[in-house]
């Protein structure tokens, strides 16, 4: 499928038009009803096709920002717009056929008697049906690798299976903007590798993807564009090799954020911009050291887990 | 060094589970060491928390085979708040922990000593002490159900911390913390294991953190041991990677640079420093 066609949303946004930002965060301040300022003057551009993971400290607005584009929290004051329309008079469930959320605690999210179900619920409510609903169903499930599990009620499912049945739930929905918060949590090698291909196939697609993840490594080896949070402000945005850089630290560091080992070592080796580990080896095959005859034949090396 | 908890040849069948989620484990707890537990999604992990500290079978039914020990006594025969104050568990999930009963966090972390009947000054003095391990003072005052995930995580770890117990179970402690916060609860959990000789469990996927902190190390896989000795053999164990599990970014880039027949080995090194 392929941006802006979602078939629910004829008479809504439909993101995805040209020259027209997927997302646009237009000097965003939130504040809960207490008083707590989470958000501070949020203004942010993301295109269609991009990924873009949001990195920060605990309590940094990374959520609670994310939250405003699918209407669950609605700014206190400056403009959220999706494919360059005001999302303020937009309902909910109009944004839901949109902007796809995989929450951070799928038990927040999960609610369904079978795998299948509950996979079935949100494209259901846009209005698919038949052999279209259970096509989409079944290859969410092979994505995420519960297709044997269709029949298994969710609670059955141990805590990492439950997270990928809540991302197969919003990846059934096909909206041209893909939300994940933390996908990766309590997920071994290979459930984050899973979601490595899903992004890389869901941006590769022309849809927009964007994940909050603590985790740095998974961050700088499938994004392209890494934008950082502190107290409820954007501080950097750029390239993982940018965000990763040296030149970067001082305000990771203020994030409570520490740059993925690759990038710490190939600066303190003079390399530039390696923020994982096939940039580092390749460069560090790219410089040559010790006078050994590089044989053009051989393949760079690649790297195992 | 003492033990604190042992299971010998434990194994473990949920309620209605056609297959045991736990076979044949062996391992101790001892005092002042902390032991990590690795493996892929659904080998057992979760399960072997719930079953070292007796929620398994203790509340939530099932059968338990071989024997589950905290301080010599079996857990089967032990009362809910016995358990509590010998042996605290951190869920995986850990926002389901927190009470929701509450106003403020300083209130949620003091119901666990409150309800173990402790003086007021006691209560106080624990609660400050485990707010400021895992460095959430500042949160104190805070509603605890308007918390990010992380700093969800931080209160229910301090609601445990706040019982003292001998032994701690922590099923995935940091999945949700930023990086920094990662780094300060597993050198205070290192540094409490020291300084209190309380015997840590502690199920984690980040590597990096458990080459840190952890003096043994499990591997489990499909219910069972896989692997198991001190630390730093297994992190470097290449069966690692046929398990699921990620090797720390260290020993993953000196093979990387190993594999590249490139003389950078004394410069990584020295970067790695």
């Amino acid at each position: 499928m392929t941006a802006g066609s979602n078939p629910g949303l004829a008479a809504g946004p439909a993101v995805g038009s040209a020259g027209v930002p997927a997302i646009e965060f237009e000097s965003v301040s939130f504040a809960y009803p207490e008083g707590t300022l989470v958000l501070r003057e949020v203004s942010l551009r993301i295109e269609p096709g991009e990924s873009v993971a949001i990195v920060g400290q605990n309590g940094s607005g990374k959520s609670t920002l994310v939250r405003h584009l699918n209407g669950l929290l609605r700014p206190s004051s400056g403009r959220v717009l999706l494919d360059g329309r005001d999302t303020r008079p937009l309902h909910v469930a109009r944004l839901a056929g949109v902007v796809g959320l995989a929450f951070q605690n799928p038990d927040r999210q999960l609610f369904a008697g079978r795998v299948s179900a509950e996979v079935a619920f949100g494209p259901r409510n846009l209005g698919i049906r038949g052999s279209e609903l259970e096509g989409r169903v079944r290859a969410a499930l092979e994505e995420v690798g519960l297709a044997d599990d269709s029949a298994t009620n969710p609670y059955d499912l141990g805590y990492s299976r439950r997270k990928l049945l809540a991302l197969a739930s919003v990846l059934a929905m096909q909206t041209p903007i893909l939300i994940l918060d933390e996908p990766t949590t309590g997920q071994d090698a290979r459930g984050v590798a899973r979601v490595r291909e899903i992004v890389a196939r869901v941006a590769g697609g022309g849809r927009t993807v964007i994940a909050i993840s603590h985790d740095m490594r998974f961050v700088a080896e499938s994004f392209r564009r890494v934008v950082v949070m502190r107290e409820g402000r954007v501080v950097l945005d750029g390239p993982p090799g940018v965000v990763f850089g040296e030149a970067s630290w001082p305000e990771l560091r203020a994030a409570n954020l520490e740059p993925p080992l690759p990038a710490v070592v190939g600066a303190r080796l003079g390399l530039r911009a390696t923020p994982t580990d096939a940039t580092l080896v390749a460069a560090l095959v790219a410089v040559r050291p010790g006078g050994e005859p590089d044989d053009p034949k051989r393949p760079a090396p690649s790297l195992g887990s | 060094m003492s033990i604190r908890l042992a299971l010998e040849g434990a194994g473990y069948r949920y309620a209605g589970a056609a297959e045991p989620a736990l076979r044949n484990v062996s391992l101790q707890l001892l005092a002042g060491r902390v032991l990590g537990v690795v493996g892929p999604n659904e080998s057992g992990k979760s399960t072997l928390c719930l079953v070292a500290a007796g929620l398994a079978p203790g509340v939530i039914g099932g059968r338990l085979d071989g024997s589950v020990r905290i301080d010599g006594q079996a857990t089967t025969t032990m009362r809910p708040h016995e358990m509590a104050q010998r042996c605290g568990l951190l869920f995986e999930n850990a926002a389901t922990q927190l009470s929701h009963m509450t106003r403020t966090v300083f209130e949620e972390v003091s119901l666990g000593p409150c309800n173990l009947g402790m003086p007021p000054a006691e209560v106080v003095a624990r609660v400050r002490w485990a707010l400021g391990v895992v460095g959430i003072e500042a949160l104190a005052g805070r509603d605890p159900t308007r918390l990010s995930g992380g700093q969800s995580q931080l209160v229910a770890l301090a609601s445990v911390l706040a019982l003292r117990p001998g032994c701690l179970i922590l099923d995935e402690p940091t999945s949700e913390l930023d990086p920094g916060g990662t780094r300060l609860v597993a050198l205070a959990l290192a540094r409490i294991a020291r300084e209190t000789g309380v015997a840590i469990m502690v199920v984690e996927h980040k590597t990096d953190v458990l080459a840190e902190i952890a003096d043994e190390i499990v591997v489990m896989d499909r219910g069972a041991v896989a692997v198991a000795g001190p630390a730093a053999t297994v992190l470097a164990d290449p069966r690692l990677a046929d398990l699921g599990v990620d090797a720390p970014a260290r020993v993953r880039l000196e093979r990387a640079v190993k594999a590249s027949r490139l003389d950078w080995s004394a410069a990584l090194a020295g970067a790695l420093e």
